[in-house]
């Protein structure tokens, strides 16, 4: 077990190593400029800006700057040691290649994600920031998701065929089908604007107190989770209903009947349990999921989380934000599905981990 | 051929017995024949090729109603849907609205309404059509062509060649999809063809895990093995034996692509990452109408902008909904083989 763990944490460097360079190379090589976008003051003079670029380091090739990201070491040609270099950065002339070196001490590698050019915070403040609005949103869609969808999946096997079934199915087609955005401005509208039942976004009233009210919080949240909610209704609601009818015309079920098991035990004992199990492989990913946000929920209900953080990140062309954020979510795709296969083993005996 | 001639004036007859005569039928023949008799999924076909029809003529219906899809009418902006109007005037109900409404359109009828600019929104959700359609057919085929050939090359050949492929698709794979595409489009801004590019570019990873895992099964198959023995090379043996087996899963994965891709690129433009204006797409025309949802009429208090909310969200998810049911239907009916694949 440790040791298939430890192994599947190995693998998980090589993957690692090629999202940092296919993301890195993207962002480096994009057009525009994160530069000109900050300074659109006329009195900036040209060179003002020449020196900002090379404080920042974006004047050196995209290979350089990876090095410098990874490492927290930038390596310049010549022996001039910038005066505008930050106070602790220690800088080291080799004189055989001609080159300084600088190491800022910082660097992925040492775990330090970078500053943000457009605020100027450490990324790992940033995302430390947004994550609580992120894991409020996320980890109630889910709840919300497993209740409602485990159930309606469940009941629809159990009643095959009838009106309820039925009404499940279509919901889990048009569940998938209804674009998030859309389903968000239509619940928006009805809600928000014609009954002013519910805020039309952001994740708390504005108040000069600002104090914590937990009525106004669960008002906000309502839409955006059902919203969110509603892709993993769809999901679940198909996934165990499948499972179940599979389980259900299994040999132990059939013994189980036989033996004269009461039909509720049949269902929620011996059916249940098992259609269950396939479900860890989806739970892995959704957990992390989470993490990562939702970025077209967050976009439309205002919502303070990583998802919309990350989108304007990128079109600020705040490049270690943008990294910071990949590199984060990328972790913990690798992490969930890691845990699902985890969870798979520890739930199903027949399955070993080898 | 010795039993036909001991008994061959029986089994002329029976030959000639137009009872027994039946066409040998082929897989394909069956599939057809399935999908023939499941209505949901003619519904969501012949839905889906009148929308594309609509769309493919949009010039043609536009100069029919008599305008284009970027004319602009400022004195006629956020003009309600006509059709209700038109009905109440055609029956006698409601005499004076529609010829106003009319008056005020300079005689075009605004079938669904017009939007901030007064621009006509039947006619922009036409060409709007052709972009969205046009880019996920394109990128879906793009996917598909790009899935099959890396699935096919890592299932077939194993190994290393397929450790390779695996750790480049696992890594891709890790970058969750939806940032991948605001990150490139926001920095690239796209146009139709290199949209396409991009989401073809980067949604062939769960295909190609697809075809991958079937190239697994077929190559091990008897008749691949008789094939190698009598010198097939590997190319004509994935050519003849490997792909063709992996089609049912390809038609029915290209189906839901396609919806996929229609929600992917109408997110992204309703972000405003995606097609810039002012060509119209499903997503952009949302994205435009997001900014009126609170604006009403200042005498009447009527929220104006309900049309222009609600109508392009219901087309796409009309269409994405017949898309996935197609593919529904289409595994149904490709079912005697997919069996065998899941």
């Amino acid at each position: 077990m440790s040791r298939y763990v430890i192994r599947r944490l190995l693998q998980a460097i090589p993957t690692l190593a090629g999202v940092s360079l296919i993301a890195f190379a993207l962002v480096y090589n994009s057009p525009g400029d994160p530069i000109l976008i900050r300074t659109f003051n006329p009195d900036i003079t040209q060179e003002s800006r020449e020196i900002l670029r090379r404080q920042l380091g974006l004047d050196q090739h995209w290979a350089l700057q990876y090095i410098s990201w990874l490492t927290g070491v930038t390596l310049r040609s010549g022996a001039e040691v910038e005066e505008f270099e930050r106070t602790d950065t220690s800088c080291t002339y080799v004189a055989w290649l001609d080159t300084t070196s600088c190491d800022n001490g910082g660097g992925i590698l040492r775990g330090n994600l970078g500053t943000s050019i457009a605020t100027n915070q450490p990324v790992w403040e940033r995302i430390v920031e947004r994550m609580p609005a992120t894991l409020e949103l996320g980890v109630s869609a889910l709840l919300v998701a497993l209740l409602v969808g485990l159930p309606l999946g469940v009941l629809s096997a159990v009643r095959q065929g009838s009106l309820f079934d039925n009404l499940v199915r279509v919901l889990a087609v048009v569940g998938n089908a209804l674009p998030s955005f859309w389903f968000g401005l239509m619940l928006i509208y009805f809600f928000g604007v014609i009954l002013g039942w519910l805020p039309t976004g952001g994740r708390r009233t504005v108040s000069l107190t600002n104090e914590f009210d937990l009525i106004d919080r669960v008002r906000h949240l309502i839409l955006p989770t059902f919203v969110l909610a509603l892709g993993g209704i769809a999901l679940l609601s198909r996934f165990m209903r499948t499972e179940t009818l599979e389980v259900i015309r299994t040999d132990y079920i059939r013994m189980a009947k036989a033996k004269g098991v009461a039909a509720r035990n049949v269902w929620f004992i011996h059916a249940l349990g098992n259609a269950l199990i396939p479900l860890m492989t989806t739970l892995g990913p959704a957990i992390f999921g989470v993490l990562s946000g939702a970025v077209i929920i967050e976009t439309i209900f205002s919502w303070p989380g990583m998802g919309r953080m990350t989108f304007s990140a990128a079109v600020q062309r705040d490049y270690p934000t943008v990294l910071g954020a990949v590199m984060f979510f990328s972790l913990l795709t690798i992490l969930g599905n890691l845990l699902s296969d985890i969870l798979y083993g520890v739930v199903d005996p027949r399955v070993r981990l080898s | 051929m010795t039993v036909a001639h001991a008994d061959s004036s029986a089994l002329s007859t029976l030959a000639a017995d137009p009872q027994l005569q039946r066409k040998p039928r082929t897989f394909w023949s069956m599939a057809l024949q399935s999908l023939r008799r499941d209505p949901v999924t003619l519904v969501a076909i012949g839905f889906l090729i009148t929308l594309a029809a609509l769309s493919l003529v949009a010039p043609a219906v536009a100069a029919g109603i008599g305008v284009g899809p970027n004319d602009t009418n400022l004195e006629n902006a956020f003009q309600q849907p006509y059709w209700g109007p038109y009905i109440q005037w055609r029956t006698g109900q409601d005499p004076t609205t529609a010829p106003l409404m009319l008056g005020k359109s300079g005689g075009v009828p605004h079938w669904l309404g017009t939007d901030q600019l007064g621009r006509d929104q039947f006619v922009r959700l036409l060409y709007g059509g052709r972009v969205s359609l046009g880019i996920a057919f394109a990128a879906a085929a793009l996917t598909l062509i790009l899935g099959m050939t890396v699935g096919t090359v890592a299932g077939f050949f194993g190994g290393v060649v397929d450790d390779l492929i695996m750790w480049f698709v696992n890594t891709l794979s890790s970058i969750p999809g939806i940032y991948l595409l605001i990150i490139v489009t926001a920095m690239f801004k796209p146009n139709p063809v290199t949209l396409t590019l991009y989401l073809g570019l980067l949604g062939w990873i769960g295909t190609a895990r697809l075809i991958r895992g079937n190239a697994f099964k077929v190559r091990a198959l008897d008749f691949v093995l008789a094939a190698r023995s009598v010198g097939t090379r590997n190319v004509r043996i994935m050519l003849q034996h490997v792909i063709p087996n992996s089609l049912p899963i390809i038609i029915v994965n290209a189906a839901i692509d396609i919806g996929n891709l229609i929600l992917i690129e109408s997110a992204l433009s309703f972000l405003g990452l995606g097609i810039q204006p002012p060509t119209a797409t499903w997503g952009s025309m949302l994205n435009r109408s997001n900014n009126f949802i609170f604006l009403r009429d200042p005498e009447t208090g009527v929220t104006l902008a309900l049309h222009l909310l609600s109508v392009p969200g219901l087309l796409i998810t009309l269409t994405v909904l017949s898309l996935y049911l197609i593919g529904d239907g289409l595994r149904d009916a490709l079912d005697p083989m997919m069996k065998n694949i899941r």
